[in-house]
């Protein structure tokens, strides 16, 4: 399986042809189309989770009739070049300019981080997928909410079901070294340790590191797994290194290894691992059967996370639409709606928002398997009703600092 | 610690250090002879790397191919030198800036046409089984892609010193009026060496390519460590290439090892330390 340019043009042109059908008002319209603004990265080395993301929002409105409720969508697409200062601009465009009733997006935490004073005092209603705790923690955002997760959101079951159900006792952690992998990597070391497991070895790596072989020379002979907090391209060149030096210890991961937008790529050397995610192209959903062969006819690819999250930022919008009756120009009704919008059917099942406005909904323990010649990420565990807070409760939670490479403390770690 | 972990970090920074010479020999020649850094080395390293890996999808001969690709962007730095940067010459900033611009170009391309996705280049079947040394595993494919860069090396050295060619380039490195004096057809000259130096960037990148696949961003992350490579073996000296590379190769791998925290330090701070005291780097023929 392949994406060649024919398909990239192809979807852009459907794409144009279908951004041009939405600035035809409809006439049936309250008061105008919704303005949807969509912040993406089309351009430099993050596009790939950003073309992804992309094919989510289009497939929507595509199977929408360009509509939230019963009014017409004008969609107004931003790329931000996974630049913050071009984020940034290019959200003030869209709030300024085109006068757009919410934003969906940006991809990247430092993104969405030099966008945030900027979306408090516009008072523009977010819903962004980008991962850092503190979004939707310590530093809530009243405008923001997360249909995805938080960096750390599924690494707490994993590192339960780690721990519980596979018995690991010995685990090796590594990963990104800037504040997704240190959250991803401490959320699973909290819960496993807490359940009996030790991580043993803790290793971080710079996000451009050419190579980790000396990485990797250096784990432990006896682990009973390593667990991969690498993103993007990282995450696929780690575990292909793992399998090149020959070590066939179980890997484990967060939400990015995987992916299903690698996963074909990767072949053999993904198969068994395992990894906490709230979301699996296989769930058996009818809205995320109807969601994967969308985008597999459409972009000729297998939805991964990044197409999932836009997509379920659009059935949350949808929702909240009909709650507030498709008054989208009072901000702050529409925000409410936003805010307690239940989706009882969204592709990776019932969803609903914390009062922080993160998410949640199942968190789902997949394992990478091969069907009918093709490899997908199989759901072997559900943990319902996950939130960002796991089982601590926000108090307890939100008196600890913020999870990075120091807290939780490691007790264990051997020389 | 044990005696096997100083082995197989000796083997991890070898050969490193031969897939960095790979990419900074060429990167190199180009900076000694045209007093330029090319800052599209790294989009030339990428591409070929992207090149390869359409070519090994598409059956090909895995020697055959990092040839093929090699070859294809040998005629693109022919093609940057004749078109774009002659226009310009005697204007070395702008030369450097025209290279970078190329390189952002390059990249946006690839995304276009390889999208954003990482693209795993396969190794040959018979070298993905690992080595077992000392009971610990070691990738059979990087030592083939080690002893591929020494063998380059020689053959780049005879080629430099033992051949009519490379006299008149080691002439135009050291005096280019006295080289265009005595009658070297020195624009000739120049298109040679791009043409020798981004084959070698293109070829790298499918030698590359099963270690690191080709995704967006590696351009990004290669060209950095072929400046750092220059800059410690000083540029237009191919000892200086063959010394730095490995060097760096060490210092990356035992630097990690050993002080994990410092991870970004250690490649750099010998490279600001030769900078200060030692201008020209250890082989330099030219002074930046």
């Amino acid at each position: 399986m392949s994406i060649n340019r024919r398909t990239i043009i192809k979807g852009a042109l459907a794409a144009g042809v279908a951004s041009q059908a939405l600035r035809i008002p409809a006439a049936a319209a309250q008061a105008g189309p919704i303005r949807v603004g969509f912040l993406t990265v089309k351009t430099g080395p993050l596009a790939s989770g950003g073309l992804q993301m992309e094919q989510g929002v289009t497939l929507f409105f595509k199977e929408r009739g360009n509509k939230l409720g019963d009014r017409a969508v004008e969609l107004h697409t931003a790329d931000t070049g996974g630049n913050p200062a071009q984020a940034r601009t290019k959200t003030q465009e869209l709030v300024e300019r085109l006068n757009v009733h919410c934003l969906i997006g940006p991809l990247a935490a430092f993104e969405a981080l030099a966008i945030d004073d900027y979306v408090r005092s516009s008072q523009t209603p977010i819903l962004t997928v980008a991962g850092a705790e503190d979004m939707t923690q310590r530093k809530a955002n009243p405008w923001l909410v997360r249909p995805s997760c938080t960096s750390a959101q599924t690494s707490h079951p994993l590192g339960d079901y780690a721990a519980k159900e596979l018995k690991a006792k010995r685990v090796a952690v590594i990963g990104d070294d800037f504040a997704f992998g240190h959250e991803c990597v401490a959320g699973f070391q909290r819960v496993f340790e807490e359940s009996g497991g030790k991580v043993v070895q803790k290793l971080f790596t710079p996000l451009n590191a050419p190579d980790y072989g000396t990485y990797i020379s250096q784990l432990k002979p006896n682990l009973d797994a390593v667990f991969t907090a690498h993103a993007g391209s990282n995450g696929f060149k780690f575990i292909k290194q793992l399998r090149e030096y020959g070590n066939k210890t179980q890997v484990l991961g967060g939400f990015t290894p995987v992916d299903e937008s690698l996963l074909q790529q990767m072949g053999d050397d993904a198969l068994g691992a395992i990894t906490g995610n709230w979301y699996s192209a296989q769930l058996e959903f009818p809205g995320n059967k109807k969601f994967v062969e969308g985008i597999q006819r459409d972009f000729k690819v297998d939805p991964g996370v990044y197409a999932a999250e836009t997509y379920v930022a659009c059935e949350m919008l949808e929702q909240a639409v009909k709650d507030a009756g498709g008054k989208v120009e009072d901000k702050a009704v529409f925000m409410k709606a936003l805010l307690n919008a239940k989706a009882p059917n969204t592709i990776r099942g019932p969803m609903r928002f914390d009062e922080l406005g993160n998410s949640v909904g199942n968190a789902y323990i997949r394992k990478v398997e091969k069907k009918g010649g093709k490899y997908v990420n199989s759901v072997v565990k559900t943990y319902p009703d996950v939130g960002q807070f796991w089982t601590y409760g926000k108090d307890e939670f939100l008196k600890n600092p913020v999870y990075s490479r120091d807290f939780p403390l490691s007790k264990n770690l051997e020389n | 610690m044990q005696w096997q972990f100083w082995i197989i970090q000796t083997l991890n920074s070898v050969a490193f250090g031969g897939l960095l010479f790979l990419l900074s020999s060429g990167f190199s020649l180009i900076f000694g002879l045209m007093r330029i850094p090319n800052l599209a080395h790294g989009a030339f390293f990428m591409l070929g790397a992207y090149f390869g890996y359409s070519l090994l999808a598409r059956g090909g001969n895995f020697g055959l191919v990092a040839r093929a690709a090699g070859l294809g962007v040998g005629l693109l730095g022919i093609a940057l030198e004749r078109l774009v940067l002659r226009q310009i010459s005697g204007n070395e900033q702008g030369q450097v800036l025209v290279t970078l611009g190329v390189s952002f170009i390059i990249a946006d391309i690839c995304l276009l046409a390889w999208t954003g996705d990482p693209m795993p280049l396969p190794a040959p079947l018979e070298l993905r089984r690992p080595l077992f040394i000392a009971g610990y595993a070691f990738p059979t494919y990087r030592l083939v892609v080690l002893a591929i860069a020494l063998v380059a090396a020689v053959g780049l050295y005879f080629l430099m010193e033992r051949t009519r060619i490379g006299a008149m380039i080691r002439a135009g490195v050291d005096d280019m009026e006295m080289a265009r004096g005595v009658g070297i057809p020195v624009s000739r000259l120049f298109t040679l060496v791009f043409l020798l130096g981004s084959a070698l960037a293109g070829i790298g990148g499918v030698l590359g390519g099963p270690i690191l696949n080709a995704y967006p961003g590696l351009d990004a992350d290669m060209l950095p460590l072929a400046l750092i490579v220059v800059i410690l073996g000083g540029a237009g000296s191919l000892l200086g290439a063959f010394v730095g590379s490995f060097a760096v190769g060490f210092l990356y791998n035992f630097g990690i090892a050993l002080v994990p925290d410092l991870a970004y330090f250690v490649l750099f701070l010998p490279m600001v330390l030769v900078l200060v005291f030692l201008p020209q780097g250890l082989f330099g023929r030219v002074q930046l």
